[in-house]
């Protein structure tokens, strides 16, 4: 019994290692220039559906599929940024949600109408076999898809903190005139932003498509997951996404296994509305 | 003046719609169009007039829709009975997204409207007293004219007419209103209208529940109009995304714009799904999403503000030429 417990929580603890990767992305963006993505998830579903292409149609494994889906979706944020965001930025909030609001159908509704509505699935043994730890198993797919999440998240931690680009980032964030002042480009700066949030989402969806149900709609459900994770981390703060993913990976597993399969996204999107009605400024935020 | 006599040009026009184009697509397409152009009215006062964009208007249409078929399935009452019902409910869910999140940054509300959404969705497909993943259907045979179940779409047309202009009627009186005026400032800068004493939550929230009462009452129609309902067609997102770009598309915050959007975007999907079949579903959202992304880009304010801004542009050389007038008449 505590051994199935235990297993639950490894899986979610992987699990929420990659929401905890993609939510990074998302609230990066917010915190630096006050935009949320609703199209985040809708980009997660992109990254799985690269690497359903390469994995299935070019015959590569994840070592192709998830570099090759983070430089797609790197290349296609720093578009958006430029296309879309760079504008609807000076606009009234109305556009700046229905931009990204759009965007979000527009992706959804493009791969729908390609791949069609239907289930798809991997080869199972694309990263095959289960590991045997202290009597806990875990399969080699999420094994691989969390501890690479977790270590590419607490490398862009690293990135923004301790780096000569994440100081010009965090100046463009505090204010973005009197960077410019300073010799930085705040368009720059923004379209790397961009570019790395949704390379950020481009490997998520690599890595999840291993195991994950692949489906147009996916993204929908992973925004909103997104969006509980930076809710409850604290919006711009890439250890709080960390934690935050790492405890909604873990409640949802939980819940998945103690209450039954249907309820566990009820049990996050409620958890969602309990936190704005509660703490709206996150787990770790500040008044 | 002009403008009245305009209006009632196009009012009369709506009145003889279903005679002149009698067929039943016609028709149906007609009663369709103001159906819709409800939903958008209603999402446009807290959306258009109040500036916070909701993206989940689809669970107050849910509540409309399955008070209205509950009240016939589970009690044999004329679904006429639900609107209420649908009404109070849909009012205590605007309280409970709207109370903690209007507080805060428009993000935030647009975030949990989504996700309460989708939360409805997936409670009322695992219910069975609301039918599950089947739903709920309405009187298959009408018992008399309260059942609202007709063959004809024509009746639907006019009960729908009457419908909208209540809606807009109730829009244009708070317009007209203090809270209009607050709507305005906020709109314009919360800062600055909370530093003269406008109670800006407050005034938002009563927004979102009066939006949220009227979209449940355009849910409650369409239910009754289709005889059944369920969480694909009640709850789904597509319902939220319809509502949300017949406004934008229109024209947000002007009284008019979800009319013209619904007039414009509804038979256009109608003929995409007749042209393309199963196949059109997925590409009619493609193309939803394309104008939605385009309208944000170059044209926040929709068609009806491009319009009006063409027209002053056109008008402004002759209203100066007749201010000038009187100065050299004798």
């Amino acid at each position: 019994m505590s051994f199935v417990l235990v297993q639950v929580i490894v899986g979610g603890l992987l699990l929420g290692a990659v929401y905890a990767l993609f939510s990074s992305g998302l609230t990066l963006v917010w915190g630096m220039m006050n935009v949320v993505n609703f199209a985040h998830g809708d980009f997660v579903m992109l990254g799985m559906y690269v690497a359903y292409v390469v994995y299935t149609l070019l015959g590569g494994g994840p070592l192709l599929g998830a570099p090759l889906a983070t430089l797609v979706l790197a290349t296609l944020g720093v578009v958006v940024y430029f296309g879309l965001i760079r504008d609807v930025m000076k606009g009234p909030m109305l556009a700046q949600i229905l931009g990204t609001f759009g965007l979000a159908l527009l992706l959804r509704y493009s791969v729908f109408w390609w791949f069609g509505a239907n289930f798809l699935s991997l080869p199972e043994n694309l990263v095959g076999g289960t590991f045997d730890v202290f009597g806990i198993r875990i399969q080699a797919s999420r094994l691989l898809a969390g501890v690479v999440a977790l270590l590419v998240t607490w490398g862009l931690h690293l990135l923004l903190t301790r780096t000569t680009l994440g100081s010009r980032m965090l100046a463009v964030a505090e204010d973005s005139t009197a960077a410019q002042l300073m010799g930085i480009r705040p368009d720059t700066m923004q379209a790397i932003a961009w570019a790395i949030a949704a390379g950020a989402t481009g490997l998520a969806g690599a890595l999840i498509a291993t195991f994950f149900y692949v489906v147009p709609t996916v993204g929908e459900t992973l925004g909103i997951v997104a969006f509980v994770t930076v809710s409850l981390g604290g919006f711009g703060s890439v250890p709080g996404a960390l934690v935050a993913g790492l405890l909604i990976g873990v409640i949802e597993s939980l819940s998945g296994y103690l209450i039954g399969a249907v309820y566990k996204d009820m049990v996050v999107y409620t958890l969602f509305l309990g936190f704005l009605w509660f703490r709206p400024q996150g787990l770790m935020g500040k008044t | 003046m002009r403008r009245a006599l305009w209006l009632s040009v196009a009012l009369a026009l709506i009145v003889a719609y279903p005679l002149l184009f009698s067929t039943p697509f016609q028709q149906r397409l007609g009663a369709l169009v103001l159906l819709y152009a409800i939903a958008a009215s209603a999402w446009n006062i807290i959306g258009g007039y109040a500036g916070q964009v909701s993206v989940g208007h689809v669970v107050f249409f849910g509540c409309g829709a399955y008070a209205a078929m509950g009240a016939y399935a589970h009690f044999a009452l004329s679904p006429l009975f639900g609107i209420p019902a649908g009404i109070v409910f849909s009012v205590l869910i605007a309280a409970v997204i709207g109370v903690p999140t209007l507080r805060l940054s428009g993000h935030y509300f647009s975030m949990a409207t989504i996700a309460v959404a989708e939360l409805a969705r997936l409670i009322v497909t695992n219910t069975e007293y609301l039918g599950a993943g089947v739903g709920l259907s309405g009187p298959t045979v009408p018992r008399n004219v309260f059942d609202l179940s007709f063959i004809s779409s024509l009746p639907y047309y006019y009960l729908f007419l009457a419908t909208l202009l209540i809606t807009l009627g109730i829009t244009w009186w708070m317009t007209r209103s203090r809270m209009g005026f607050y709507l305005r400032a906020i709109k314009d800068s919360e800062r600055a209208a909370r530093s003269l004493g406008a109670p800006a939550s407050r005034t938002k929230l009563y927004a979102y529940m009066l939006s949220a009462g009227l979209t449940s009452v355009a849910g409650a129609l369409y239910a009754m109009m289709f005889g059944f309902v369920d969480p694909e067609s009640g709850l789904g997102i597509l319902i939220s995304v319809k509502i949300l770009i017949m406004a934008a598309l229109g024209g947000a915050g002007l009284l008019f714009g979800p009319l013209v959007g619904a007039a414009i975007l509804v038979p256009l999907e109608e003929i995409s799904n007749n042209l393309l079949g199963g196949k059109g579903a997925g590409l009619t959202f493609v193309v939803y999403g394309a104008i939605i992304v385009l309208i944000a880009r170059f044209q926040p304010g929709g068609i009806l503000a491009l319009l009006n801004r063409l027209w002053a542009k056109r008008a402004t050389p002759s209203k100066e030429a007749a201010a000038q007038e009187p100065v050299h008449a004798p």
